[in-house]
């Protein structure tokens, strides 16, 4: 046995992670990717019944529920990592710097990110509240006109993309910033000898040293945002007339609000596969970068 | 010797992570404990050691039965673990629990019309006529016939007892009275004047509105139902969904057009509590909704208006008034409990005589004939309200929802026509084509 043991050493050592992930990981995925080929409705006497493809064909073929999640998992994906990658850069350039109290403002900035999201959603629904909340009140306060927030169809997701702003740009700018902090000094200063505008230096110095750092952060957050759920779970349920219906919520309404187990795991192996296929992407952009 | 030592690592090393990993799992699994029936037990505590999982909603009759839950624990010895959700969070949790069938839950609220069907098909409910047949588990003075007929045939599946009916619900108008007899409005009667007194209470300029229902599309379909009803519509007729008929489109206008018009800002977001918490704080003339709510906005600590509320029946539509009169809540064990007797201790002590005249007295009408023939049941609340409960309850339908499996779905679809018909927009084309797809959904049903 030790022998063994000792001959195999390299497999052995390993096998306790290699378990864990094929129990934990490898199997949910393969578990699902068969339910998405059956109809069931979660009942243990009536078994799953195999339908094939037909889920599929049904979700992309004639579902407008589907294709509208899609977009808006999208929309609200770029809409938010636009928001966050442009302001966390400017906060990161802002900490950059050396100030009285700049200690205090980072922790303070990271109070969004380790709130409980739930709690982040129940405080912004209140915010939100067209009649009595703190939005209205503000605007109000700067002589603009009251919006609807997340009670109007046009204006919910937005308002959405907003709060996810709020919680995340913190990251943004804490790994923008680590980025910044890890370069070397002597280009800025030769550009500063050879007498280069800021502005020149930002563009042609900072921008492509940062790009690398800059893509990472893009990744680890696009990944994020589009998994996005338990805001838009709690704020709106995917509500009014599901204009903030993303993949994610739809999923789950198919799953346990209608109890099709098969519709709505093959929906969430084509949403795998988009979170993937990103990913793949982003990451071949960023190598493509560098190079 | 090294040799040894390290191939004793290794394997050592194995274990431990295997070991992990099982414990990880087995983590997973419920601490069951074994259950002493009651019938043979002689000692005072029957149930002492045992603990009670309860999956509730929140509703009053869960803030009244709470407080009286360390007597029931007191004389019996066992432990109420309660979890208290709201109502769509209680279907979906109960719905992940049940499947997994693990035992993890041994009493839980269900709403009959909604989940009794599919949890049925489902095979999750334990059979209550087990218990209240048997007379050495439940005692003859629970009374199984003092129960209301109705609420009893909607916990009746299949010859099955799914449930213990506890709450009844009629839709109601509430009003602020203070403002009808101010601007000289007369208590609507019909759909006209209830629109009248919509018009002439509505002041958006100074944040106040004319009417609060619910808004969210699913959510509202219930309430709707009345108007439905009202108006000669139904949600299903001769085994087809009829909601596109002139009936059904004319009460879907109907309700569209009383909270486009009158109703607050951000309507298309609200669910009761919503809408209750607008009237609460005085910023709405009237509300209309189940008459088991009536505490959100006539208590003290909820509402700043709470003496102001009147109550009125629901007005009549085009054929007359038809109201929904419905059991909204029972009481169940599941299939899955492994302590399914010391379950039905606590389903018979929540449903006893005494309690549900404790439950009802403090807000929750019930369905005992008892409790609604004591005075002791009735005394605190307001006259007005028991007299228009009465009322509707003579004239009422006895759901307040399409009767399919996949009640969710429906209601969803329907709720995409109340969406339509309160913004105001393509009422019809949404209507014809959501009803398309409730009769497909239908007929997927009964293949």
């Amino acid at each position: 046995m030790s022998r063994w043991i000792e001959k195999h050493l390299k497999w052995v050592f390993p096998a306790p992670a290699v378990i864990f992930i094929l129990l934990m990981m490898a199997f949910p995925i393969i578990y699902t990717a068969w339910i998405s080929l059956t109809e069931w409705s979660m009942s243990a006497v009536t078994p799953a019944k195999f339908v094939g493809l037909k889920n599929y064909i049904n979700l992309l073929g004639h579902d407008h529920r589907f294709w509208m999640s899609v977009w808006r998992t999208f929309y609200f994906t770029g809409l938010a990592l636009l928001g966050e990658t442009i302001i966390g850069l400017g906060l990161a350039m802002m900490l950059n710097r050396d100030f009285p109290g700049k200690n205090l403002l980072k922790t303070l900035f990271l109070l969004p990110m380790v709130a409980t999201p739930v709690a982040i959603g129940m405080v912004w629904l209140l915010m939100f509240e067209p009649t009595i909340g703190y939005m209205n009140h503000f605007l109000k306060a700067l002589h603009l006109p009251p919006q609807l927030w997340l009670a109007s169809e046009a204006s919910a997701l937005p308002s959405l993309v907003l709060v996810d702003v709020w919680q995340w740009t913190p990251m943004m700018a804490l790994i923008i910033l680590a980025g910044l902090v890890s370069m070397p000094s002597d280009p800025f200063e030769a550009a500063e000898v050879d007498g280069a505008t800021p502005w020149q230096v930002f563009w042609k110095i900072t921008m492509p040293m940062l790009r690398p750092t800059l893509g990472t952060a893009v990744i680890l957050r696009s990944i994020d945002a589009l998994k996005t759920f338990d805001i838009m779970y709690s704020m709106t349920q995917g509500g009014p007339n599901y204009s903030t219906e993303t993949l994610n919520l739809y999923g789950y309404s198919l799953g346990f609000g209608y109890f099709q187990m098969g519709a709505a795991s093959s929906l969430l192996m084509i949403f795998f596969a988009i979170v993937m296929g990103i990913v793949i992407f982003l990451n071949w952009a960023r190598k493509g970068a560098l190079a | 010797m090294k040799r040894f030592h390290r191939s004793f690592v290794a394997g050592l090393t194995v274990i431990m992570a295997a070991g992990l990993v099982l414990s990880g799992c087995a983590g997973k699994t419920p601490e069951t404990k074994p259950t002493t029936p009651a019938a043979e037990t002689t000692t005072k505590k029957p149930f002492e050691g045992v603990t009670l999982r309860f999956l509730a909603s929140q509703h009053p009759w869960t803030d009244t039965i709470k407080k009286d839950i360390a007597a029931f624990e007191e004389k019996t010895g066992m432990k109420v673990a309660m979890e208290v959700l709201a109502e769509g969070n209680l279907t979906q949790k109960l719905t992940v629990e049940l499947t997994a069938g693990t035992g993890t839950v041994d009493v839980f609220m269900q709403r009959p019309l909604q989940e009794a069907k599919q949890f049925e098909k489902n095979g999750w409910y334990a059979d209550l006529n087990a218990f209240v047949k048997d007379a050495k588990k439940t005692p003859a003075d629970w009374d199984i016939n003092d129960f209301h007929k109705g609420p009893m045939a909607v916990e009746t599946v299949n010859g099955h007892l799914v449930g213990i009916p506890l709450v009844t619900e009629q839709e109601i108008i509430y009003y602020r009275k203070d403002l009808f007899q101010a601007k000289g409005i007369k208590v609507p009667t019909t759909m006209a004047e209830l629109e009248d007194a919509a018009k002439k209470l509505h002041d958006p300029s100074k944040d106040f509105y004319g009417i609060v229902m619910r808004g969210q599309g699913n959510p509202a379909v219930t309430q709707f139902s009345s108007f439905l009803y009202s108006m000669g519509g139904d949600f299903v007729k001769d085994n087809k969904f009829v909601m596109d008929s002139p009936e059904a489109l004319k009460a879907l206008k109907t309700y569209g057009d009383l909270l486009g018009k009158y109703g607050p800002p951000g309507v298309l977001n609200m669910h009761w509590q919503q809408a209750s918490a607008l009237m609460a704080q005085g910023k709405a003339g009237m509300w209309v909704d189940a008459n088991s709510l009536y505490l959100n906005v006539t208590a003290p600590d909820k509402s700043q208006v709470g003496d102001k509320i009147g109550f009125a029946m629901f007005p009549a539509g085009d054929k007359g008034v038809a109201p929904y009169s419905i059991t909204s809540w029972g009481i169940s064990i599941p299939k899955s409990s492994k302590q399914q007797d010391a379950a039905w201790e606590f389903v018979k002590w929540a449903s006893s005589k005494e309690m549900v005249l404790k439950t009802q007295a403090a807000g929750n009408p019930s369905a005992r004939t008892s409790a609604w023939n004591n005075p002791e049941g009735t005394k605190s609340w307001p006259a007005e309200w028991v007299e228009v409960a009465k009322k509707s309850g003579e004239v009422g339908k006895p759901s307040d929802r399409p009767l399919v499996i996949n009640v969710g779905k429906a209601r969803d679809l329907i709720g995409e026509m109340i969406t339509a018909a309160i913004n105001g927009k393509d009422l019809e084309a949404v209507a014809k084509d959501r009803n398309v797809k409730l009769n497909e959904l239908l007929a997927e049903e009964n293949k």
